[in-house]
């Protein structure tokens, strides 16, 4: 797509096709199904950071009255090392499976064990309570730079650190060790005039989505089985749910419920296949549905970190090298994003001498999971922040430099391609000229900006559309819709048809009724499956044109459509009339059959996105209580299809970010203990917490999606953290680099700089 | 020890229901396992999210901290109660329902629910709110997409409609 | 949630009499916003749950000369009505208020906020600082507590077995005097006092400090009443050094200890602001200015 493209529909606002379902009560999740006769599934988890399972005896439970079936490790399949795919990254099932339920040890507290199936829930929980567990109880480790210590506590015998030679002969913490290098680090550094650096730490951080894991598992007599089941990734439950119980992949048809928010945490398996498993036994339908607390406890956050990051410049503001040294926490399980925290680190500057490392370490807390540019935040936390510090000892405002390093087209991208259009210095020009930069600020106020970047995504996806009798369409999409991609997939499919997307009903498809797709993640959907649906509404179109040209004993080209018509080009012959939609549609019948055409493709030419946020901040000198006043998030979205959800995800983005910045961790005892297990105490920010988001959206188009798309639902993470430490430091002249900034740190760090 | 249901009767959404409930069961969980009134969320079970909103004679709770026994002879409204179905008309969105559509005010939908119902309330009691009010008043209902900008700004605007109809 | 009995009587008698039949371990259900979050939580695991919501003495919210009379059973929201009790006693209104959300407004009793007896519990230092007592009834009749006796630890009170709390009475506020109630949490809203100060002020004519109570929350293992505080600001007009002998004189009560919502020193910091802040609050609104 060289040239800006004209859009009628793409980039209007119309009400989103499943919101009347959503306001009204109506659209069913993950735990609103109850089939009749429906088990209740209550989960045992341990009560240890890291213990050894001596034995389980599940005989009293089993015993009690209305408990229908119990799981534990020995149910499944003690499965090898192997990686598979269908997940936001690459799983190894022997892990997978082993953090389903626990085998031989469990690793982290609220691990989980057993699983029981009873006729109330009420029963289950019972029955949890007559399950005898002998454990021995091990040391653990919950700190990343301690886990990677020779003498700390080693969670797996057989891990051995990839990625570093000689290959290790000892058991380690570090699963693997990554890096990215170019250029001649000593000479970039030798060229700086001024040298920034400095150690950030981000605590253990959960998505928080509002509705907790649900699934609800039948099976039939002949062993087919149906899961109902909140979910980014129906394929990916399927896929998850086979390999974990050895069952071939025809016999599981998922089907995605409402998804009541995800961010990454909903891109594995957690209750899934415990429910099916109990189905299995029992032979009746099984729901079961975490609790808030088990949420916590027991599904995948993101990863606390600790990084090292040195940049230098040169006294007129061109960098000359970065350095960066990353430890994230993979949880229980190797598999922490930090390849893609050393991919975004320095990814928004044009960089010659770079040398980034990471490690993936294994501590005793939840396996982490994908959350949001999963690794990016901390990763800009730690380099916005210094870009800050830089621009202060330099003298010049922080965006000049940015800009004068911004990443643009033809720059050779620090995570290795070479960008083609992208929209940074677009961004950044929002910024400096926004009426934000430079309005008054008060007393104890202070101002900060920083840019986030994420890849976004491609993968496949597979859609289908199909045209009804009246002209009216179905678009059938696989990937499911966490925040308005149906209504994007519409537009784009009412673009290429130039018809009303009310006459378009978009749906989300069970893993039976369309073929596979990888899951709702990486900001792809409405770039990936949309550009599916683009490819099959445009083969849709030809159909249209092929039956008018057959009506009318004309060549193909000879037939234009526009106006959701098919037109005689050059002048149409008397009788010739426009053969609109619905009067094709109505004749298809008679012309060559019923007209529908799908597309499958694994997308290539991913847009990546850049976003730069400002924020200001008051500061209670007293108290240490951050409070963001005034926020604006600028980011390019290549072509915004449904803008008021693009706003959305900006804004979203936003508040989550601030909640990480100021005031969300995951605290633990010395047990290894979660102490904040609900959302009382895990302090998400509520509606009183921020100011309206406002948000400027960038359009540079991306030259590889049909309709200019890049995806937008990750990028506006990255940012949040370093823009609230740069406006902190506006404010107090500090720097924090422990996130999150929260009172008790703020005030230290305010009673420490005192004289 | 328990064993022994309990018989609730109660007002639902202007129509009478009964149920036989368990003593320990919650309003939310007769709500949406006995009566199938699912539009009810659960997203923590300790009040701390909102999601579970309902009105209880009149006022706002969560339903996860009411038990169902407690609520033998009241009036409950839920989402589900919140657009008119005359039987004869087409039938009518709640302006709240309206204006959370037009402002695109819900991403994921799991905290939709609860806070019409929360706002809702608001409005009965407060007719013209201002910005930081609606913020309070809605801080009992968390919701991690929206960023609660677009909610607000629809409580805003649903608000003057009303204003602006009577 | 472990099974239980549910039972609801209507009188007091009722409900003295069933209380000494179920002995001590039977859960008193009010508002309910912690005893289920208990029950669910496996904390509390009664074999009954008496509902006293039903017993008029307990809906009793009467405001006079002789003072308050707030019912054990009324809601928050219920409370959060009265203008007249909040324009007499506005730090008692702006604790009650600081409960929960709207929803757990609408549950939410301060005789249940007492009773519940966590340490950072937000009446029950606004109560303090009134002078409230706590009117219990039991087999053998009725009987007072200062409110600042009445919490014994984290969680525990001075119920015996069979009583219950009837109603909170506070008394009147004498003129030229007024109360004022600040925490400190990390959200604005939905969370639970890192530190919490409530402070009552009666002036004189010239606005010197003639009588004063203060007490401190979430400090040690129950709210505590800091007569200490209270010397700080009488005898005087309370200026900037009556107002930092108060908060030294809050630092020095407080015996936090830390935990997953703040640290000692943390917490030892900020009782000396907020004590600082709610007292000149207390100070402002007895002065007349709001």
């Amino acid at each position: 797509m060289s040239e800006q493209r004209k859009f009628k529909w793409v980039g209007t606002r119309p009400v989103r096709p499943d919101g009347v379902d959503k306001v009204t009560g109506r659209a069913h999740f993950g735990a609103d199904r109850l089939p009749p006769g429906c088990l209740h599934a209550r989960v045992l988890r341990s009560p240890h950071a890291h213990a050894r399972i001596v034995r389980i005896d599940t005989s009293r439970a089993l015993a009690l009255e209305g408990v229908k079936a119990v799981v534990t490790s020995a149910d499944l399949p003690d499965l090898g090392h192997e990686a598979g795919g269908g997940g936001e990254s690459p799983v190894d099932f022997h892990d997978l499976s082993r953090n389903i339920l626990a085998r031989d040890k469990v690793l982290y507290h609220g691990h989980a064990v057993a699983a029981v199936a009873a006729t109330t829930a009420s029963v289950a929980e019972q029955a949890l309570e007559q399950i005898d567990v002998e454990y021995e109880p091990l040391p653990h480790v919950l700190d990343v730079l301690e886990a990677m210590e020779p003498d700390a506590p080693i969670l797996h015998e057989t891990l051995r650190t990839r990625g570093v030679e000689p290959a290790p002969e000892q058991p380690s913490n570090v699963a693997s060790r990554f890096s990215l290098e170019r250029g001649d680090l000593e000479a970039g550094f030798a060229a700086a005039d001024v040298v920034v650096e400095g150690e950030y730490r981000t605590e253990t951080v959960h998505q928080g989505y509002i509705e907790p894991h649900a699934a609800v598992a039948e099976v039939s007599e002949d062993g087919q089985a149906t899961i109902w089941v909140c979910t980014q990734g129906p394929f990916m439950v399927r896929n998850f749910c086979a390999r974990v119980l050895d069952l071939p992949l025809n016999t599981i048809k998922v089907i995605p419920s409402e998804i009541g928010g995800g961010f990454g945490g909903k891109t594995t398996v957690y209750v899934a296949p415990l429910a099916l498993a109990l189905a299995r036994k029992a032979g009746r339908p099984v729901r079961a549905v975490m609790t808030r607390e088990e949420v916590f406890r027991a599904t995948g956050p993101a990863p606390g970190s600790v990084l090292r990051v040195k940049l230098g410049a040169t006294r007129d503001g061109k960098l000359t090298a970065g350095q960066a040294w990353l430890a994230y926490e993979a949880g229980a399980f190797p598999g922490s994003p930090v390849n893609a925290g050393c991919m975004t680190v320095l990814a928004p500057y044009a960089f010659e001498n770079f040398l980034i490392e990471g490690y993936d370490v294994v501590v005793n807390k939840p396996k982490t999971a994908a959350y949001r540019a999963p690794g990016a935040p901390m990763a800009a936390y730690a380099a916005e922040s210094l870009m800050d510090e830089l621009a202060e000892k330099l003298g010049v405002d922080p965006i000049e430099l940015r800009l004068a390093n911004a990443a643009r087209e033809g720059v050779h991208a620090t995570y290795g391609p070479r960008f083609r259009a992208i929209g940074l210095e677009e961004t950044l020009e929002q910024a400096r000229t926004h009426p934000h930069w430079k309005a008054a600020l008060g007393e104890n106020e202070g101002r900060g900006i920083a840019v986030g970047f994420w890849f976004n995504g491609g993968m496949n996806s597979s859609a289908a559309v199909h045209l009804n009798e009246d002209g009216t369409a179905t678009v059938v999409a696989g990937t499911p819709d966490i925040g308005g991609s149906r209504a994007s997939l519409a537009l784009m499919c009412a673009e290429e048809l130039d018809l009303d997307p009310a006459r378009i009903r978009p749906i989300i498809a069970d893993t039976e009724t369309i073929g596979y797709n990888d899951l709702t993640g990486g900001s792809r959907v409405t770039f990936a499956t949309g550009m599916a649906v683009i490819e099959a509404t445009r083969d849709v179109v030809r159909q249209l044109r092929e039956r008018a040209a057959k009506l009318w004993d004309v060549e193909l080209d000879q037939v234009e459509w526009r106006e959701a018509a098919a037109h005689r080009a050059n002048g149409a012959a008397a009788g010739q009339e426009p053969l609109t939609l619905a009067s094709l549609a109505g004749q298809a019948g008679r012309t060559g059959g019923p007209i529908s055409a799908k597309s499958t493709l694994t997308a290539r030419g991913v847009g990546p996105g850049f976003a730069a946020h400002i924020v200001d901040v008051r500061v209670d000198p007293e108290t240490g209580k951050v409070d963001v006043i005034r926020y604006t998030a600028i980011q390019d979205a290549g072509k915004a299809v449904h803008p008021s959800y693009v706003e959305g995800q900006m804004q979203g983005g936003a508040v989550q970010g601030i909640g990480w910045a100021l005031n969300e961790e995951f605290v633990y005892d010395e047990r290894g203990e979660l102490q904040n297990a609900g959302f009382l105490d895990y302090r998400m920010p509520v509606a009183l917490d921020v100011p309206m988001i406002d948000t400027v959206i960038v359009e540079v188009p991306n030259p590889r999606h049909p309709h200019g798309v890049r995806g937008v639902g990750e990028v506006p993470i990255v940012p949040p953290l370093p823009a609230i430490a740069n406006a902190i430091h506006s404010a107090t002249g500090l720097r924090l680099r422990h996130a999150p900034m929260s009172p008790p740190r703020v005030l230290a760090a305010l009673e420490k700089a005192a004289p | 020890m328990s064993g022994r249901k309990l018989h609730v009767s109660f007002t639902v959404n202007g129509e009478p229901a009964e149920v036989l409930c368990e003593p320990q069961q919650t309003l939310l969980d007769v709500l949406r396992d006995e009566l199938r009134l699912t539009g009810t969320k659960e997203g923590c079970a300790t009040g701390d999210c909102g999601a579970c909103s309902v009105t209880l004679d009149g006022t706002l709770v969560c339903s996860c901290l009411v038990l169902a026994a407690e609520t033998d002879g009241s009036t409950i409204g839920t989402v589900e109660g919140l657009a008119v179905h005359s039987g004869e008309e087409a039938p009518e969105l709640h302006p709240l329902q309206r204006k959370f559509l037009e402002h695109a005010a819900l991403q994921c939908g799991i905290c939709t629910p609860g806070f019409l119902i929360a706002a809702g309330s608001l409005l009965e009691h407060n007719p013209d709110p201002s910005e930081a009010e609606i913020r309070y008043w809605l801080s009992g209902n968390l919701c991690r997409c929206t960023g609660y900008d677009k909610i607000v700004r629809a409580v805003l605007d649903t608000a003057a409609e009303m204003r602006a109809a009577t | 949630m472990h099974p239980f009995t549910y039972e609801a009587p209507t009188s007091l008698d009722a409900v003295l009499s069933r209380l000494g039949s179920a002995g001590p371990r039977a859960g008193l259900l009010a508002g309910g916003t912690d005893l289920l979050v208990q029950l669910r939580g496996g904390r509390a695991a009664p074999p009954v749950v008496i509902d006293v919501k039903k017993i008029p003495e307990l809906r009793r919210l009467e405001l006079d000369d002789s003072g308050l009379r707030l019912g054990a059973a009324v809601s928050c929201w219920e409370l959060s009505r009265r203008d007249d009790v909040r324009s007499a006693y506005p730090g008692l209104m702006e604790a009650a208020e600081l409960i929960g959300s709207m929803q757990i407004q609408g549950r939410a009793t301060v005789g249940g906020n007492l009773c519940n007896a966590s340490p950072a519990a937000d009446t029950i230092p606004a109560l303090i600082a009134l002078g409230a007592r706590a009117v219990l009834a039991g087999a053998d009749g009725e009987r007072q507590l200062p409110v600042e006796e009445f919490v014994t630890g984290p969680g525990h009170n001075a119920l015996r077995p069979g009583e219950l709390l009837v109603e909170l009475r506070v008394p009147p506020a004498a003129e030229r005097s007024a109360d004022a109630y600040l925490r400190f949490t990390p959200r604005a809203e939905m969370d639970i006092a890192v530190v919490g100060a409530g402070v009552s002020v009666t002036l004189d004519a010239s606005g010197g400090c003639t009588a004063a109570r203060a007490a401190l929350g979430a400090v040690a293992e129950r709210a505590l009443l800091v007569p200490e505080i209270a010397e700080a600001l009488i005898g005087g007009p309370v200026d900037a050094e009556a107002l930092e002998r108060a908060a030294a004189a809050a630092r020095a009560a407080a015996r936090p200890i830390s935990d997953k919502r703040g640290t000692a020193d943390y917490r030892t910091r900020l009782a000396g602001v907020l004590t600082r802040r709610a007292a000149t609050c207390a100070v402002q609104r007895a002065g007349g200015a709001q």
